[in-house]
């Protein structure tokens, strides 16, 4: 039972962390219809920037600045350069975020070189903010969660209650419109790719110290970013907020329990081959549920797509 | 399939009792029309009067709220557009619909393929077909492009696109032809063309027409429907249409003020 | 190939035309391994013919049909797998197959995957479609870790593709044996590819990408115009990963995962997606970039992508539209006004790309060596990466070769409009 808890603070962290991720990738797409296969990118940049800041200014100033500059760059790269390929369709606009995704991971290289970076947890933080059944829950765990449920409130505040945010969510639904009532939907565009990049990475930022800050930081959560919103229904912000939930629980479960195929095959009624080693199956009955976590995702999305190709929430057919 | 009889024949194209809603707004408020086989028929409104939700429904563009639509007497709830196609339902687009990377000659060529019953064939070479070759440029020949044959179809003048899109609608060898306002943003002079084409390739055909303007469709259409808030207000021969005092009032009279 | 030939006599005579370039390319195949005779020249032309059937592959999905794919690695790892399994069970002696047909049974493997995943990964294109590619072959490159009696685990799995039949006498112990089976699958898929976009589901695949919606009134399902055009891609992925299994008798990982697939996109990119040679010239240029900069800097995958994202930006016909622009030209003979003032604005443009690359490997160098190391060799030249003369030469280089490129550049884009709008008029 204390175990249970324990995963369920766990696997909620992954998965606010996956919605940090997700929620700036489906403004983006539901807005501009680009689907930024470079988000995760920012995420790393993120990650690297603060890093560096944190060398010379500490943690907090990371945190501060390393989100705003990684916003910058991306409203950089909307306006000189996805505009650019916008004329060209879609396909070409994935093509050239694949392209700079490429790009983003060999000047990381470049500049940091190949190995993890020592980026940690800040001091302050360093500490055990309560403990289950002798697992203990570290303090920044907890503040993860505080942020990433403060810049969702933050989020949800600017899209429903400000008149910027009005703007967004007409944009969404009628960009023609919004640009004929006299609104500079290219600005608008640009500031939403602009905050969708600062918050992939604000999660870089919190996500480095604990996931690691490294040149494969960006595909290894990419893919699963790309994953959730699909799961979750392409264009759906409350899609996305489910899917990252349940993404990051599923796997944590996953992770935790050891749960061996040999018990859940005898259980089902099939008798262990004598001589395993010989055997095709070999391999279904050695799998443990640790091993098969990290595929789940995967297996989730297929799944929904031949079921509900909607996603969970999607309106549009995925 | 038995309601669609009228007389022993079944109608080319029947819609029952439609209805269409995008939200709360109703745009098709219950229509009920009968366009019988080799019949060239007109739907004319002015702006908003819901003619294209209305094409767009009876091609299944769009399901409708209520009612059916029926083609040949097949009703055609749920169908996809090739489906649709395959029963003999061909239509143009109102913006410019072809595909503009292709040739003039490839646009029609596979709009051939299909009713030429290649279907899905991946063991045929398609230039080695004399009949496909003779046969889209006879279209060409119809739509007087042949001029144009290797360009790609991108490249050609606003008209020149409408008058493929009209041949490539046409080519498949559909019975009901379905044109959304083939004439619209067209010159004086090129909406004659136009609906000269029209008259030329859709004989013996039965041809529905959505049309913004009555004059453009008064000499070419045997039936004209008058829409107006999504409802007809009347059907009739193109002169008794234009006598009708209702008609009139809702839409030629405004038309004529606009004008003069 | 013999598109509207035979039977349309004003076109009479395209037919040597059309086969020419056919000829040209076997004739080429077979003489190549006489004037590169060294055993590196033929395992760098081995490696180019199998990526160039698997680049066409991957076009008739992106450049015919219009679907992005990040995950066709997939269908020819896994086609590579079941042949080297297939090797073995010939080693082991229960299976009487010739090698050279082993590739066929890999495109058939490669055909049964992407039946399967087109079944429901064609619904749509764009998009959509992109991320389903790239989540099945994330499932599938991650099974491979698990899967470790089919996929061999980390270190994959091997075999001997010495110890079948002999054919004729052929053993297949020397590379050049392998060469010419290669170059004789080459040749086969990619006219079997060529042939294929002809095709009415082939030509329908154009259609489709182009406007689906249109293409489903003309009687035409896009969902399985897709699906058609998607299982012909694994099929000859497939074989390229047979071939891939008979040449390196090893398959990995690697061959299953994102980044495989990934770089089959940016070679078919780069070569160019609009015209059916367009991947052929990729793999090639890819095959030799790789070789000759991998040797020369350990940056090569940083400039390799600033080339990716530039040609994505400015150049979306890739190396193939780029030659076909000049074809108006040439046409008109014109093309001959274009050498100059060629020669005056990229070889400036040139020396100040390669000037830059200095600067960035110095930066590198700068950064990354190890305490003390100060000597870098750039160029055939020696220098200390920490002084600040070499900045300042390459700085000044660079500068000196984009500004010389500037001033020239108005006089290309007039011998441009020159050699091309005399060919319209006449």
């Amino acid at each position: 039972m204390d175990l249970i808890l324990v995963n369920l603070i766990d696997g909620l962290v992954t998965g606010l962390l996956l919605f940090m991720l997700s929620a700036g990738l489906t403004l983006i797409f539901s807005m501009m219809g680009v689907l930024n296969f470079a988000h995760a990118s920012f995420y790393m940049l993120g990650a690297y920037f603060a890093y560096q800041i944190s060398l010379f200014f500490g943690f907090w100033m990371g945190l501060l600045i390393a989100p705003v500059i990684v916003g910058v760059m991306g409203a950089g790269v909307e306006r000189y350069g996805l505009r650019r390929v916008h004329q060209y369709g879609h396909v070409p606009e994935l093509i050239f975020t694949f392209g700079l995704a490429l790009l983003i991971e060999e000047l990381v290289q470049f500049l940091w070189g190949k190995n993890q970076m020592p980026y940690a947890v800040p001091e302050v933080l360093h500490f055990t903010a309560f403990s289950i059944a002798g697992n203990s829950i570290p303090a920044y765990k907890i503040f993860m969660i505080f942020v990433s449920l403060a810049i969702f409130m933050a989020l949800l505040f600017v899209l429903t209650r400000t008149r910027v945010g009005m703007i967004i969510q007409a944009a969404l639904s009628y960009p023609k419109t919004v640009e004929a009532l006299g609104h500079n939907v290219p600005l608008v565009f640009m500031g939403v790719f602009g905050v969708g990049t600062a918050l992939a990475g604000v999660a870089g930022v919190i996500a480095g110290p604990v996931l690691g800050t490294f040149p494969g930081m960006a595909f290894l959560l990419g893919s699963i970013v790309f994953v959730t919103i699909v799961i979750g229904g392409l264009g759906s912000l409350w899609g996305a907020l489910v899917a990252s939930l349940l993404i990051g629980w599923l796997t944590t479960f996953a992770a935790s329990y050891n749960v061996a195929f040999a018990d859940i095959l005898t259980w089902i009624g099939f008798t262990m081959p004598a001589d395993l080693d010989d055997s095709m199956w070999r391999d279904l009955w050695t799998l443990t549920m640790p091993q098969i976590g990290p595929i789940l995702p995967y297996l989730l999305m297929v799944l929904i797509l031949v079921f509900r190709p909607h996603g969970l929430l999607g309106k549009r057919e995925a | 399939m038995t309601a669609m009889m009228q007389g022993g024949a079944v109608a080319a194209l029947e819609m029952q009792g439609l209805r269409k809603s995008f939200g709360r707004t109703e745009i098709i408020r219950g229509i009920d029309l009968s366009i019988a086989k080799g019949e060239r028929h007109a739907v004319i409104g002015p702006n908003g009067a819901g003619k294209s939700t209305l094409f767009n429904l009876i091609t299944a563009r769009f399901a409708p709220t209520a009612g059916r639509v029926a083609l040949h007497g097949q009703d055609l709830a749920g169908m996809s557009p090739f489906q649709i196609n395959r029963l003999g339902l061909s239509r143009s687009f109102q913006i410019t619909n072809i595909f503009p990377k292709m040739t003039v000659f490839e646009n029609v060529r596979c709009s051939l393929l299909w009713s030429m019953g290649y279907r899905y064939s991946f063991w045929h070479m398609v230039g080695n077909s004399r009949a496909l070759t003779e046969g889209a440029e006879a279209i060409l020949e119809q739509i007087n492009l042949t001029a144009r044959r290797d360009l790609p179809a991108g490249v050609l003048s606003y008209a020149e696109q409408r008058a493929l899109e009209i041949g490539i609608t046409i080519a498949g060898g559909a019975d009901v032809i379905m044109l959304d306002e083939p004439t619209a943003g067209m010159s004086h002079s090129e909406t004659d063309y136009i609906v000269d084409l029209i008259g030329k390739v859709t004989q013996d055909k039965t041809l529905v027409m959505v049309e913004h303007d009555m004059g453009v469709v008064f000499g070419l259409a045997d039936r004209i429907s008058v829409l107006v808030y999504g409802e007809i207000i009347a059907t009739g021969r193109p002169d008794e249409v234009r006598g009708n005092p209702k008609v009139q009032e809702a839409y030629l009279g405004a038309a004529l003020e606009a004008e003069h | 190939m013999t598109d509207q030939t035979q039977n349309a006599p004003r076109f009479g005579g395209m037919n040597t035309a059309a086969v020419a370039p056919w000829v040209i390319a076997a004739a080429f195949l077979l003489v190549m391994p006489f004037i590169f005779t060294s055993n590196s020249a033929i395992t760098i032309m081995n490696q180019m013919s199998i990526t160039i059937i698997f680049a066409l592959s991957y076009n008739m999905l992106l450049g015919q049909g219009g679907m992005l794919s990040f995950g066709h690695a997939v269908y020819m790892g896994v086609g590579g797998f079941f042949c080297v399994h297939i090797m073995n069970m010939v080693e082991d002696g229960g299976l009487p197959l010739p090698l050279p047909l082993l590739p066929l049974f890999g495109g058939l493997f490669g055909l049964g995957l992407a039946t399967i995943v087109g079944a429901f990964s064609t619904r749509k294109a764009g998009t959509v479609f992109a991320m389903i590619s790239l989540g099945v072959g994330e499932l599938i490159a991650a099974c491979s870790v698990i899967v470790v009696a089919f996929f061999g685990g980390e270190e994959g799995v091997s075999g001997d593709r010495t110890y079948g039949l002999p054919v004729f006498g052929v053993e297949f112990l020397q590379q050049i044996e392998v060469y010419y089976l290669i170059a004789f699958w080459l040749m086969l898929s990619a006219l079997l590819m060529y042939l294929f976009s002809r095709t009415p589901v082939g030509r329908m695949a154009n259609a489709v990408r182009d406007n689906p919606e249109r293409a489903e009134f003309l009687g035409y399902s896009a969902r399985w115009v897709r699906f058609y055009s998607f299982c012909a891609a694994g099929f000859f992925a497939g074989i390229a990963g047979g071939l891939f299994a008979i040449n390196y008798e090893i398959l990995t990982e690697e061959n299953l995962n994102l980044t495989q697939s990934g770089a089959i996109l940016l070679i078919t990119f780069l070569g160019g997606i609009g015209f059916f040679f367009g991947p052929i010239l990729g793999a090639i240029v890819f095959t030799l970039l790789q070789t000759v900069l991998s040797l020369q800097t350990e940056l090569w995958q940083l400039y390799l992508g600033a080339l990716f994202v530039a040609t994505v930006m400015y150049f979306p016909g890739g190396l193939a539209g780029l030659l076909m622009m000049h074809a108006p030209a040439l046409r008109s003979g014109r093309a001959g006004r274009l050498v100059l003032p060629y020669i005056k604005t990229l070889g400036p443009a040139l020396i100040g790309v390669l000037a830059l690359a200095g600067l960035i490997e110095m930066t590198f160098h700068l950064r990354h060596a190890s305490l003390g190391d100060h000597h870098m060799t750039l160029f055939w030249v020696d220098l200390d990466s920490h002084s600040l003369v070499p900045w300042l030469v390459f700085a000044a280089i660079m500068a000196a070769g984009f500004a010389v490129m500037r001033r020239n550049l108005p006089e290309l884009l007039s011998a441009w409009h020159s050699a091309n709008a005399t060919g319209d008029r006449s």
